[in-house]
Formats: C-alpha cells, sequence, structure tokens
C-alpha cells in the first residue's frame, strides 16, 4: 500500500500544470520605507528584504532607494544596488533615470513608497521611463486610497461600510439619523479634538447634539455608532489568475476605536463562530479580487457582538493594498512567507508555482492551520515624550510590539506581557490608587489590560467590566483565570508539581511566582527543576502537525510533554536578539543580530535566534538554524539554553536587554561568548568603572553615586550646576535629566529614585559648550581589531541616539582621535575585553573625558559598518572565536551623516525639542562627497523639505544663540530668503544688517507666528531656547516656543532645535542646491 | 477540588491522561485529528465522523459555546469521544445556548484535555489512524474497529423526509448526509428529499430531476447497496452529484477503486486544483479514503495540491460527477459552493431563486 501510494505522487507530480512562464523583467527598482518612525517601522526592513530576495531567486537585477542605513535591506550583499537617498518622486526620478529598471515595486516599504509611486505615476514618470507598476494595479491602490470613492466601489459590490452622512440642518440630520438608525455618532465638521460630538441613542439626544454642533459648525456629521464592534483583521493573497486565500485573521482585545497598532491582538480570531469566520473570509476575497489585487492585502472590519438578526453584521473599516505592519505580523504568526510569496506573484508566477519554503510540503495555496495561539503586544514609550497624552485611540502612538506564541490565551498573554516590558512579571502586576483604577479602566492607554485585571481582582465584574471597557467577555474570563490561580495560590502556599504545573500553564513566570510567596526566581527554578516541570519545545509548521514539515521556527509551552525536535548541541550559539523596538533600541540592534548569526556558519557553529519582536528581519525563517520566538529573559534563555546543549550564548549584540542578562546567565554558569560578565559588571557598575578610569588616569565627568536627596544636593553645590542626573543602569537616556538649579534637582531626584530601587542614582557635572564623539570597536583579548570614531554634530547634551552623526569626524583634532585612540586600547585592555564595544567621549578644549563604556555593540554599528565598509558584527563573532584579525585603518573616500527621524508629529502634545533623552524613533544616513552634501542628502530624508519656497522663520532665544546665529542668517539671505523672526530675533537680526520681518508672538492677535506655519509660508523653522530657560523662570515664553515647535511638527515643516545643526544645515543649504546632489549608489561611494 | 482524569488509550498500548469534561464513560472508537480553527459544533455533529474519537488540534476549544440546534449538521453530536487541549469553560456568543461541556455530557459523549494534543497528532500522522478509547475510572471495554460496522446504516435517516418546495426536485441518498448539502439546495429554490442509504432511488413513487450522494462514514466499500442502487441511476442518466464518500459510491459504481489513506484529510485547508487549469480552491475534507483507479468515462476533476490525491470526477459526457471535498463546507470556507451551481446547470435544472449566502 504504501509502496503504491509513493509510486502514484511521484507519477502524478509530473502532472502537467499551466505555467506563468515567470517572469519577463530584467531590473527592478524597489522602494523601502526610510526611517522609522511611529506607523512605519521595521516590519518593511522583513518585507522588504523577503521580496528583494524572491527576486535574486529569479536573478533580477534589484535597484533598492532607502536611506535607512541600520537596515538588513541595505546591506551590500542583498540588492544589486542601493541608493541611500530620500524616498520622493524628485529623487526616485533620479534613480530611475539613471538605471532605467523595467519594473517597480511599492508595496513592501509601507505608505512611504506607496505616496512615492503615486506620485511618480501621476506625474507620468513611470510612463516616461516606460517602468511598469509590478503587483497590484496603481488604480485600485489609488481606490483604496479615497474614503468616498472606496464606499461607494464597496457599496457596489453588496459589502457594508458604516453608514454616514452629512447634514447643514436639523431637519437633514433628522433625515439621516432615521435611514441609518440608532445608536449614533455626531460630529461638528470642521471642529478639532472632538468638540461638540456625541452619541445619540435616541430623538432627544439628537437633537440636543445637533443642536450644539450646528451652533460652532455649519455642518454636523453623523455615522453609525459601532459601539463596543468587534474588530477583525484578515490578511489576503491573491495570484494574477483569481486564486486568493487568506493566510490568517486576527481579532483584537480592545473593541473597535483603537488603532490596531495599539491594539492588544490574538490570532487567530477567538470569539468567532464558523459562519462569522468563513462569512468575513468570504467578504475579504470577493473585496480582493474586485480590487485585483496581485500580492498582499489586508482588510479591518468592525463586527457587532450582537447582530440584530442573528447573523453576521459587520462592516469593512479599512483596507490596505499593500504590505502592512499587521502582514509582518500575520507572517510570523503563522509561518507563511507572505512577502517573499507577494513578491514571486508580483512577478506573474500563480500561487500553485510557489514552492512553501517553511514546510517544503505544502503549496503556497495553502491557509495556514495553528495550533497554538498568538498573542501581538505594542510597546509604548509615552513616558518618553514630555507632555505626550496617554490616551490610545484612533491614531497610533506605539513604537514597536512583540508576539508571544502558546497554547492558551493565559500562557500566551502573560508571555506577551513579559517581552513588551522587560520588567512587568505579570499581568496582575499593578498597583492603581483607587482614582487611578477607575481612570485607566475606563479612558483607553496602556494601562488599560492591567487596569482591569486590578478591577477583576478586587472582585468587579466581567459582565460590569464588559460594558465599561466593550472587551469581550471571553478575553475578561481568561483574565479572571489568571487572577483565580493567583489568588488560590497566594493561599495556600503549597508549590507542588501539579500546582507548578498550572501556575505554568497560566503563564507566570519563575520570577513571578518567586514574588508571591517571598522567593528568588532563582529558587522557583530550582524547585521547578526538581519537580521535573519545564517547557516543552514545539514547531511551527503552519499545518497543526498534519504532515511532517520541515521547519526551524520554534516556542516553548508547558501545555505538551514531548519535544518536537532534538538538541543541537555543543556546535550551537545563541543569539539574544533585542526585542521589541522602543525608544533606545530598533532595527539597527536587529541587524547586528542578523549578521552575527549569520556569520557564525563561517566557524561551522549552527545558530539560534532568540527573539520576540515580529517587525525584524532576525525572525525571519531563513536567517538562523533555528529561530525561537520567545522573550530575552532570563528565565527563557536559560531554558532554551539547557535544552539545547548549547556551545555558548552571545548577548552582546541585541542591545542592552539581552547584556542586562550577563550576570544571571553567568552565574548559572552558561558561556557567554565575548567579554566576561564580571567584566561587563566593571564597566556598568558606575563606581567600579569610576575607579577603574582613575586607575588607568583616564578623565571623565566628576559625580557621584547617591541614595538621598542631601548627598545630591551637596555635591551640586560644591561642584555647581547644571548637574546631569540618572539611574546606573542607563537606556537610551531613560530617566535621565540635566537640572539647572536645587528646585529641579530636588523635583526629579524624588522621581528617579522611585523610578528605580535596585540601583543608586548617580549625578554628575553636566559639561556645557562640549563636544561628543563615538568610539566604536571590536576587540580581541583586550586588543584592538578595528574600530571608527565618528562624531555628533550637536553638542554635548542631546542623546546619541538622536544626534546627527557624521563619519568620519570634521572638526576633530588629530591629536584628539590619537587621545581617544589610546584611552580606548587602555580600557579595552584592562576590561579583557573580546567582541563588540562603544565608548562615548566628551570633548572639550581639546581633552576628551570618558562618559560611559558599552560593552556590546552599539546603535551605530550599522552606520559604521557600511561607512567603513567592513562588517563589524562579522568581526565580533570573530573574536568570540578568537579568529578575528587586526583591521587596517582605511581613510574613507566620502562622508556619511546620520540624522535622526522623529515621530513627534503622532504624538498629540509632546515638546518636540532635542534633550539628554533619546525621543526619536529612527534614524537615516546618507553618503556625499563632503560633510554639506551627506548632511543635505541625510536631513532631506528625514525631513520633507522644499526646495522652492524661499522663507524661513527664525525664533532664537538669548543673546548667545542670536549672536552664533547671525553669520547663518546672513548666509540665507544671500541664497534669496525671507526671514521671518519673532520680536527680538528680528530686531537682532535687523539691528545688525539682516533683513527680517518681525512677527508676532503665538499668543497675540492674529496673523502671528503660528500662522505662518500653519500656511506654509515657510520652508523651515529654527527654534533656539535659551539654555538656562526653565518651565518656571519663563513660563510665557516657554509656551511660544512649544507652540511654534508643536505647530511645524504638525505641519510637518522642518524644525531645528539645536544651533549647531541648525548652522551646519544653512551652510550646507549655501552649497549645495537640489540639483548639485549627486545620484551615486552605495558601491559606487565604496569604489 | 478533585480532578477527575481519565485515560485515552491507544491500541498499541500508549496512554495519555486527562481532565475529563464530557460525559463521564468509557467508549471505543478509531482516533483521527482535524486541524481545522473553527466550527467544533459543526464538526462533531458531521456524521463522517461517527465512530471516530476526534482530537482537534486548535488548542483551544469550547470558545463560543454551542448554537441551537438548526445550525447542526445532523441532530446529535456524531463523535464518539473529543480530545482537546484546553477546554474553554467561559463561552461568549449571541449564539450561544449552552457551554460545550454541557451538550457532551447532555448527549452522553465523554471528552479529554489532554494537553499534549499534538504529541497525539504526530503519533497519528506517522502511524496513521488508530483504534483507540476512552476510559472512566476502572470501566473496561475492548476495542472496536468502526470501519467493520455499516456506519451509513447507523447514520442515515430511517424515513424519506421532504424539504422545501420548488419546481425541481433532488433526492439526497443521505449515506451520513450533513444538513449544510440541503440547505444549499433549498437556498438555489430546490425541492429537496432525503432518502435512506440504502434506497432504491428509481422505484422512488415521486419525479425526481437528479441526484446527490452525501457524504458519509468509513470505508466506502462497506456501502454495498448504495453502490448498487447508484449504478441503477447513472444506467438512467439521470444526473447525479456525490461528495465526499459519494465520490467513492460513485467511482466504484462505475468500475473505479478505492483505498485507505494512510492518514486522511481531517481540515479545512486542503488546496484543490480544477484538473486542466491553474484555478485553485480552498476547502474542507474529512475522508479516510479515495479513488485511485478512475472508471471509464470519467476524468479527474479536482486534484489535491498538496499530495495529488484524487479530489473529483466527472463524465466525459453526461452530468454525472463527483467531489472529494465538501462545497457545502460548514465547518470551512465556501469557496466551492459554485459545485452546485455548476451541477444544476449541466443536469439543465434552472435556479428557481437568488441564491442566499451559504453562511452556515
Amino acid at each position: 500500500m504504501k509502496n503504491n501510494k509513493t509510486k502514484k505522487v511521484n507519477k502524478e507530480n509530473k502532472r502537467p500544470r499551466p505555467a506563468s512562464n515567470g517572469t519577463k523583467y530584467k531590473k527592478i527598482l524597489v522602494l523601502g520605507s526610510g526611517a522609522l518612525k511611529i506607523g512605519e517601522a521595521g516590519e518593511f526592513d522583513y518585507s522588504g528584504s523577503q521580496a528583494i530576495k524572491a527576486l535574486k531567486e529569479e536573478k533580477i537585477k534589484v535597484i533598492l532607494v532607502n536611506p535607512n542605513i541600520a537596515t538588513f535591506q541595505t546591506s551590500k550583499d542583498l540588492a544589486d544596488e542601493v541608493y541611500f537617498l530620500p524616498v520622493n518622486d524628485y529623487f526616485v526620478e533620479k534613480v530611475i533615470a539613471k538605471e532605467r529598471p523595467d519594473g517597480i515595486m511599492l508595496s513592501f516599504g509601507g505608505q512611504t513608497a506607496l505616496n512615492c509611486g503615486l506620485i511618480l505615476q501621476s506625474k507620468g514618470i513611470l510612463k516616461k521611463y516606460n517602468v511598469k507598476v509590478l503587483g497590484s494595479p496603481v488604480a485600485s491602490i489609488e481606490l483604496t486610497e479615497d474614503r468616498q470613492l472606496f464606499a461607494d466601489h464597496l457599496k457596489s459590490i453588496d459589502i457594508p461600510v458604516p453608514p454616514s452622512g452629512s447634514a447643514t440642518t436639523m431637519k437633514e440630520a433628522e433625515k439621516i439619523a432615521s435611514s441609518i438608525g440608532y445608536p449614533l455618532m455626531i460630529r461638528a465638521a470642521f471642529a478639532l479634538g472632538g468638540q461638540n460630538s456625541g452619541v445619540a441613542y435616541n430623538d432627544k439626544e439628537l437633537h440636543s447634539i445637533v443642536d450644539a454642533a450646528l451652533a460652532v459648525s455649519p455642518q454636523v456629521l453623523i455615522e453609525k455608532y459601532l459601539h463596543h464592534f468587534k474588530e477583525i483583521e484578515y490578511e489576503v493573497v491573491r495570484d494574477a489568475y483569481d486564486n486568493t486565500i487568506t493566510v490568517c485573521n486576527m481579532e483584537n482585545f480592545d473593541p473597535l476605536g483603537i488603532h490596531t497598532g495599539d491594539s492588544i491582538v490574538i490570532a487567530p480570531s477567538q470569539t468567532l463562530s464558523n459562519a462569522e469566520y468563513h462569512g468575513l473570509r468570504e467578504a475579504s476575497i470577493k473585496i480582493v479580487k474586485s480590487l485585483n489585487i496581485v500580492g498582499e492585502c489586508n482588510v479591518q472590519y468592525a463586527v457587532s457582538p450582537n447582530p440584530k438578526n442573528g447573523e453576521l453584521e459587520y462592516y469593512v473599516i479599512e483596507v490596505n493594498a499593500r504590505l502592512s505592519r499587521s502582514s509582518a505580523l500575520a507572517s510570523k504568526a503563522t509561518g507563511y512567507p507572505l512577502a517573499y510569496v507577494a513578491a514571486k506573484l508580483a512577478l506573474g508566477y500563480s500561487l500553485l508555482e510557489i514552492k512553501n519554503k517553511i514546510t517544503e510540503v505544502t503549496q503556497s495555496f495553502f491557509e495556514p492551520a495553528l495550533d497554538y495561539v498568538v498573542v501581538k503586544m505594542p510597546r509604548w514609550d509615552l513616558e518618553k515624550f514630555k507632555g505626550a497624552n496617554e490616551k490610545i485611540g484612533s491614531a497610533m502612538k506605539s513604537v514597536g510590539e512583540v508576539m508571544a506564541i502558546g497554547r492558551n490565551f493565559e500562557e500566551t498573554l502573560q508571555k506577551a506581557i513579559r517581552m513588551q516590558s522587560g520588567s512587568i512579571e505579570s499581568v496582575t502586576d499593578n498597583g492603581f490608587t483607587k482614582e487611578e483604577l477607575e481612570h485607566f479602566t475606563d479612558v483607553p492607554t496602556p494601562k488599560r489590560i492591567f487596569a482591569i485585571t486590578a478591577s477583576l481582582m478586587k472582585g468587579v465584574s466581567v459582565a460590569e467590566l464588559y460594558k465599561k471597557t466593550g472587551v469581550d467577555p471571553w478575553f475578561l474570563s481568561r483574565l479572571l483565570n489568571i487572577v483565580k490561580i493567583e489568588k488560590d495560590f497566594v493561599k495556600s502556599k503549597k508549590l507542588d508539581k501539579e500546582k507548578m504545573l498550572e501556575l505554568k500553564q497560566a503563564g507566570f513566570s519563575d520570577k513571578k511566582i518567586g514574588k508571591l510567596i517571598g522567593k528568588t526566581e532563582f529558587e522557583i527554578r530550582k524547585t521547578r527543576k526538581k519537580l521535573n516541570v519545564r517547557p516543552y519545545v514545539f514547531k511551527i509548521d503552519t499545518l497543526a502537525g498534519e504532515v511532517p514539515a520541515k521547519t526551524n521556527y520554534l516556542y516553548l509551552t508547558y501545555h505538551g510533554f514531548h519535544h518536537d525536535v532534538l538538541p543541537l548541541g555543543s556546535s550551537a550559539v545563541a543569539v539574544l536578539g533585542s526585542g521589541p523596538y522602543h525608544i533606545g533600541s530598533s532595527v539597527e540592534f536587529d541587524w547586528s543580530c542578523v549578521y552575527a548569526a549569520m556569520a557564525l556558519k563561517r566557524h561551522k557553529k549552527k545558530s539560534i535566534i532568540v527573539n520576540c519582536n515580529p517587525e525584524t528581519v532576525s525572525t525571519d525563517y531563513d536567517m538562523s538554524d533555528r529561530l525561537y520566538f520567545e522573550n530575552i529573559s532570563f528565565e527563557t534563555v536559560a531554558d532554551i539554553y539547557e535544552f539545547e546543549k548549547a556551545y555558548g550564548v552571545i548577548i552582546s549584540v541585541g542591545g542592552q536587554r539581552p547584556n542586562n542578562l550577563a550576570q544571571k546567565i553567568a552565574r548559572e554558569g552558561f558561556n557567554i561568548l565575548g567579554t566576561k560578565a564580571e567584566d561587563i559588571d566593571r564597566a556598568e557598575d558606575r563606581n567600579k568603572f569610576s575607579a577603574l578610569l582613575d586607575k588607568l588616569n583616564i578623565a571623565q565627568p566628576k559625580w557621584q553615586s547617591f541614595a538621598n536627596k542631601e548627598g545630591a544636593e551637596k555635591f551640586a553645590d560644591k561642584e555647581g550646576y547644571p548637574v546631569l542626573v540618572r539611574p546606573s543602569y542607563v537606556l537610551s537616556g531613560a530617566a535621565m535629566r540635566v537640572c539647572y538649579n536645587e528646585s529641579e534637582l530636588n523635583d526629579f531626584v524624588s522621581k528617579a529614585a522611585v523610578l528605580s530601587p535596585e540601583y543608586p542614582v548617580t549625578i554628575s557635572k553636566y559639561m556645557e559648550n562640549a563636544k561628543e564623539l563615538e568610539f566604536d570597536a571590536v576587540a580581541q583579548k583586550g586588543e584592538l581589531m578595528i574600530y571608527g570614531i565618528s562624531e555628533h554634530v550637536e553638542n554635548a547634551g542631546v542623546h546619541s541616539g538622536d544626534a546627527t552623526i557624521v563619519y568620519p569626524t570634521q572638526r576633530v583634532y588629530a591629536s584628539t582621535e590619537y587621545q581617544l585612540r589610546q584611552i580606548s586600547k587602555k580600557i579595552a585592555e584592562e576590561l579583557h575585553i573580546t567582541g563588540p564595544f562603544n565608548i562615548q567621549f566628551l570633548v572639550k578644549d581639546n581633552r576628551p573625558f570618558v562618559i560611559e563604556v558599552n560593552v556590546r555593540a552599539s546603535r551605530t554599528f550599522p552606520l559604521l559598518s557600511k561607512a567603513m565598509d567592513a562588517n563589524f558584527p562579522e568581526i565580533a563573532v570573530d573574536s568570540f572565536l578568537g579568529k578575528a584579525k587586526v583591521h587596517n585603518f582605511v581613510y574613507p573616500k566620502s562622508v556619511v551623516v546620520k540624522s535622526s527621524q522623529f515621530s513627534f508629529s503622532r504624538l498629540l502634545g509632546a515638546d518636540p525639542v532635542l534633550r539628554v533623552e533619546m525621543s526619536s524613533t529612527g534614524e537615516v544616513a546618507c553618503f556625499g562627497k563632503d560633510y554639506d552634501e551627506a548632511l543635505l542628502k541625510s536631513i532631506l530624508s528625514a525631513n520633507k523639505f522644499d526646495f522652492n519656497k524661499k522663507a524661513v522663520l527664525f525664533s532664537l532665544g538669548g543673546a548667545v544663540n542670536k549672536a552664533k546665529f547671525l553669520e547663518a542668517a546672513k548666509q540665507i539671505t544671500k541664497l534669496g530668503y525671507k526671514i521671518y523672526a519673532t520680536d527680538s530675533t528680528a530686531e537682532f537680526f535687523n539691528s545688525h544688517g539682516v533683513d527680517a520681518e518681525v512677527v508676532r508672538k503665538a499668543y497675540e492677535a492674529t496673523p502671528n507666528v503660528i500662522n505662518i506655519i500653519e500656511k506654509k509660508q515657510v520652508s523651515f523653522v529654527v527654534n533656539l531656547s535659551e539654555p538656562k530657560a526653565t518651565v518656571t523662570k519663563a513660563k510665557q515664553r516657554g509656551t511660544d516656543g512649544f507652540r511654534i515647535r508643536r505647530a511645524s511638527v504638525d505641519n510637518q515643516i522642518p524644525l531645528f532645535t539645536d544651533l549647531h545643526l541648525a548652522r551646519a544645515f544653512v551652510k550646507a543649504l549655501s552649497h549645495y542646491d537640489i540639483s548639485d546632489l549627486e545620484i551615486k549608489s552605495y558601491k559606487e561611494y565604496l569604489k | 477540588m478533585k480532578i477527575n482524569k481519565n485515560k485515552l488509550i491507544f491500541k498499541d498500548g500508549t496512554v495519555f491522561e486527562g481532565k475529563s469534561f464530557g460525559a463521564n464513560k468509557s467508549i471505543s472508537g478509531e482516533v483521527v485529528f482535524a486541524t481545522g480553527m473553527v466550527g467544533y459544533p459543526e464538526a462533531l455533529t458531521d456524521p463522517s465522523f461517527r465512530g471516530q474519537i476526534l482530537v482537534l488540534t486548535f488548542p483551544i476549544v469550547g470558545n463560543y459555546g454551542v448554537p441551537s440546534k438548526d445550525k447542526w449538521e445532523s441532530d446529535h453530536i456524531q463523535v464518539a469521544g473529543l480530545i482537546v487541549s484546553t477546554y474553554n469553560d467561559t463561552p461568549s456568543h449571541h449564539d450561544s445556548e449552552k457551554s460545550l461541556s454541557d451538550w457532551l455530557k447532555e448527549e452522553g459523549i465523554p471528552a479529554l484535555e489532554v494537553k499534549d494534543t499534538r504529541a497525539i497528532t504526530e503519533k497519528l500522522r506517522d502511524g496513521g489512524a488508530m483504534l483507540g478509547k476512552i476510559i472512566a475510572g476502572k470501566n473496561k471495554i475492548n476495542f472496536e474497529d468502526p470501519n467493520k460496522r455499516n456506519l451509513s446504516r447507523e447514520v442515515s435517516t430511517k424515513e424519506i423526509k421532504t424539504y422545501g418546495e420548488g419546481k425541481h426536485t433532488i433526492v439526497v441518498i443521505d449515506c451520513g448526509e450533513k444538513r449544510n448539502m440541503v440547505r444549499r439546495l433549498l437556498a438555489r429554490g430546490i425541492k429537496v428529499v432525503v432518502v435512506p442509504f440504502d434506497t432504491d432511488v428509481m422505484k422512488l413513487d415521486f419525479k425526481f430531476d437528479a441526484v446527490l450522494i452525501s457524504n458519509g462514514p468509513g470505508d466506502p466499500t462497506k456501502v454495498k447497496e448504495t453502490i448498487a442502487n447508484v449504478k441503477k441511476i447513472i444506467a438512467k442518466k439521470i444526473p447525479t452529484l456525490g461528495i465526499c464518500l459519494g465520490n467513492q459510491i460513485l467511482a466504484l459504481a462505475m468500475g473505479g477503486s478505492t483505498y485507505k489513506l494512510k492518514f486522511g484529510h481531517r481540515s479545512q485547508n486542503q488546496p484543490c486544483v480544477l484538473t486542466g487549469t491553474n484555478k485553485c480552491y480552498l476547502t474542507t475534507q474529512n475522508h479516510g479514503y479515495a479513488v485511485k483507479k478512475i472508471p471509464k468515462g470519467f476524468k479527474e476533476w479536482f486534484y489535491n495540491a498538496n499530495d495529488n490525491t484524487n479530489e473529483g470526477i466527472i463524465h466525459e459526457k453526461f452530468p454525472f460527477m463527483s467531489v472529494q471535498f465538501h462545497p457545502e463546507s460548514a465547518p470551512g470556507p465556501v469557496d466551492t459552493d459554485w459545485i452546485f451551481d455548476y451541477f444544476l446547470k449541466k443536469a439543465g435544472i434552472p435556479l428557481e431563486a437568488a441564491v442566499t449566502k451559504n453562511n452556515k
């Protein structure tokens, strides 16, 4: 029987299938998404990289435009030519004219690429150069981008959209109300911030709301109010032959109203019946077919939890005719390589012609069956943005996300919670006051799930919480189950095998279990191992185990008692990833992880990547020998390490999160490759490090560690203000601040001390007007193998993650660089560094001071690697295995400038000003023939700058700023720019021979400075604050500056808040017009 | 809190322990797994699962409770027993009338929460479907192979039932018919008469236009009566559509052959290609046997894109056709609902109504 079958299959495999003749394209242009920003993050590095790989397999020449230097897709060995240039019509046209591709792909670079493509199309550029858009037709994309046209289209194919209408009179409003039916959402048109809007459940309420709205606005918008509807999403794939599948569906924990990027999402849906699941699937397919999508598309629905007719009641909320964040998530959640398949489909292949590269047994025409569930949780960093509103809603605010995999909701959710914060252990961790609890339950914020759980702990019923929050009772009941299990345990305190298993199956960590009964996580771990309760390794195979599949994609669960794989053993090295993207840790660390994992192959080691971020390339199926989609925590890493019986673990390429595990991992006796844990501690413990610097006779800013306010004040009085205050383990300037006087110090210290009780808080002398330099290197047994020095454009005081950085240095004495190298050599030797490290220097009057040493790969690794054409992570892996060679310094042929990308426009209320705390969400970097050209390109890549608008607004606080900027003002006048300036700035300029039109302050009558910005009369804004201006001292002025800055970012006008950067920009402008900027590929710059 | 731990025992001696959430009794059956992520009420009431202990690979089951009887695929739970990883006792759905646990207890069906359903799945996929039993307490029973029974007889209607009105009538030979087949015909304005599996259709005393041979459990060679009757129907050139078991019956009646698959198709994501085209459809399937030799006069209609097995046959001249998958879905994707339209068209039966959506 068995033999017969094999024969039969072999015979039938030869079954002739109509082929699509593959591809006729020779050269294809792929557009990237530029810098990471809120709403467009690492997911497009993943999708672009997969697309490029898919094209390379076809031997097609690939051209990529993407200024994001920290991405994997911009590596030298992926696309044939990479252009680090802005993704806009001007530059892309230049690239097209030069490269003459025959096709262009728009759907792999997010909204940025799509928008750029639409402009190229509408300007006739694609036609002019005969470039064909591959994938979904442009007309369909345009249709989905126009709300009204798209709603009409959906209606024409009998797909429901939320009914709506607009009225200018009460009579019209009544008519609309009766045609749509209650409840209704009523909004005043043209009113900011939801003024005079409300929900009407009956005629009476309709009258009162419409009355009020018409009083302030000529028009009211009336829409069906989809109160507490479920939000469901489908990921759909279609080929050019009309074959269509849905790869995955997802359900939001939060009801409709929270942006899906800010929602906790579970895949697959949990509360939909068969009829609902497949009813929505059918609708998705219908929509996608109607749009002639070729590739990937996502459809979002609002679904009634209590449909009127008892059958499926739904409305389409949104359709994205391109790869999206959700598709990256769906891809990682199911193991279906969506972006890869989408790229092949765009070439004209059918779904039947593309082998499933993950399973190697199923087709690409296939809908994955999951035997696990996935929970995605956003990572917000709202506390990092001064003044930002915590409330979440229809506009996305999160900066990253994690994905957890488990076998029930409890296990998976608790994993996700630990992954996303790195410090919270359980959904039951909370400490709300009574008022806070009320507030955080009612108002959606990142804290809501914790507030809901806290309410459940206090005995609030599921029904009541459902009424309040709209979170489906199914989810609430799961949270209640977690609460019950915890309460039972706290009561009995008995930790036998059965209880331990119950706790672990409900997702409790060793640390949390320990906390509940006053034990350490090490003690619980010991007990757990004694009880033989351990996680099992399961495969993600896309087909729920139906047939054996070749996959290296793994997760851990306590809902099992067998492993799907055997340990890799002593040839394996685990590479710990960076976890969720957040302020201070982004795609640059993923880049280092990927290259470290790949470099292991050269040493005949097998790579095991551990990471939990679905937006990454490191979690792609073909980047490592094994991928554990798991948390970067001690417990998880130890479980994996012990199971795999690995040779070693690399903790120094994934940023601070894995690096923080050094001591615990070393304690367990695991082999950390590279610098020893005790030496890492000597670099990170401020006291030990300071003593080390003293011993080596290396200068450092004066500092002291303290546990109470009195000590701090004494120090500040002695050394003089300003002082820099921060906790000892610093990441991305969290809770770091410059204090200019005693009251600021007092205020901050009380907050910082609460923030981090485990570690002492340090205070140091803040050096003003100093330069900051970065020293990045790889050492082997204390000897430098390679290094690079880069320079901050801004003075010290701007976080290195926010600073504009140039390589090679432009304004640094050779003698300073010499000193830096000598100091670094000494430190590397003293700390016996093997592997990557980074030293931050302050330089004042040619005298370097060491600020900090990170014995790990830094944020600047991809920048330097690409600028120097030397792969630092690869060299680091060589050094781990004792095989690194000394690289001779090669003087660069070009200049690279990195600029930061800020997402302030997404964060209502946040103050867009550079500070010691990091607030950028991404970065770009461009090459140029000199500093000015590279800087200009780089700034253009992170901002929308209009060369044709020859007007500028200056608002400069303080006499020093004004004086220092005078030369730049003269330069800009020479370029024909008209200068608008606020009162004292204009006065100063006019009295120094620079014409400036004075504009009124923000709080004065119109037309004032804000009007000038809102009308987009200027091409950029320079707003400099007086360094010592504190909120208390100059409240009015502060407010004015804030409003100028806010208006600038809200109107997408480039804003400069740093003197040095603003001057450098003006200087670059005076040397280069847009047409002077070189269109040269990365490889050309290296030649 | 005493947890009731019962056992799932395989014929090869492997034992899995699990918390009981169904009826506390012992049963024997063939253990099979299904990988669909939704639709447990539909699967449990699917007569094709008669005599089988069903393992659901989706790890959380019970989430949306149990809907009213008119939404089931037959009047009772058909599986012999149910195995899941996590049973969820807090259903949340507007359609739910009771919890899954209450339903199982009402119907006397044992069910266990065995954490490692993936281990069971891997065991079954590597060793093939295997006999097993669920043992409650010390209650001992023997292994019994349901495939040796005439399962169609067990699940088929005992009397002739008529549904709907219409100018045209289709006779459904019920070998274990899923109710959604009738619903899908009714949705097209067809009058449907469901007859017992062993009915000699040609002797029926009313006029009809076509015949549908339904799905059903077990080995197709066991339903000899139906095979014999189908021969007579085809001889009279009456348009005939077979579904699932019906595909195998039609093949056998016309001189083809069937065989048992190493592990059957029991999932909602089976890709089927329309032979000779590059059109592919996602289908629901639930079968352990397949057509091997295609009978003379017929050609392959569909094949499975994963393992190339037969997914349907169609006569070269006459309106005789059958599919191995379930065009009526329930549970599963509704991509192949058009099979009914195609059949009616070929059979020369005009649509009497605008087809309503397949929302079961």
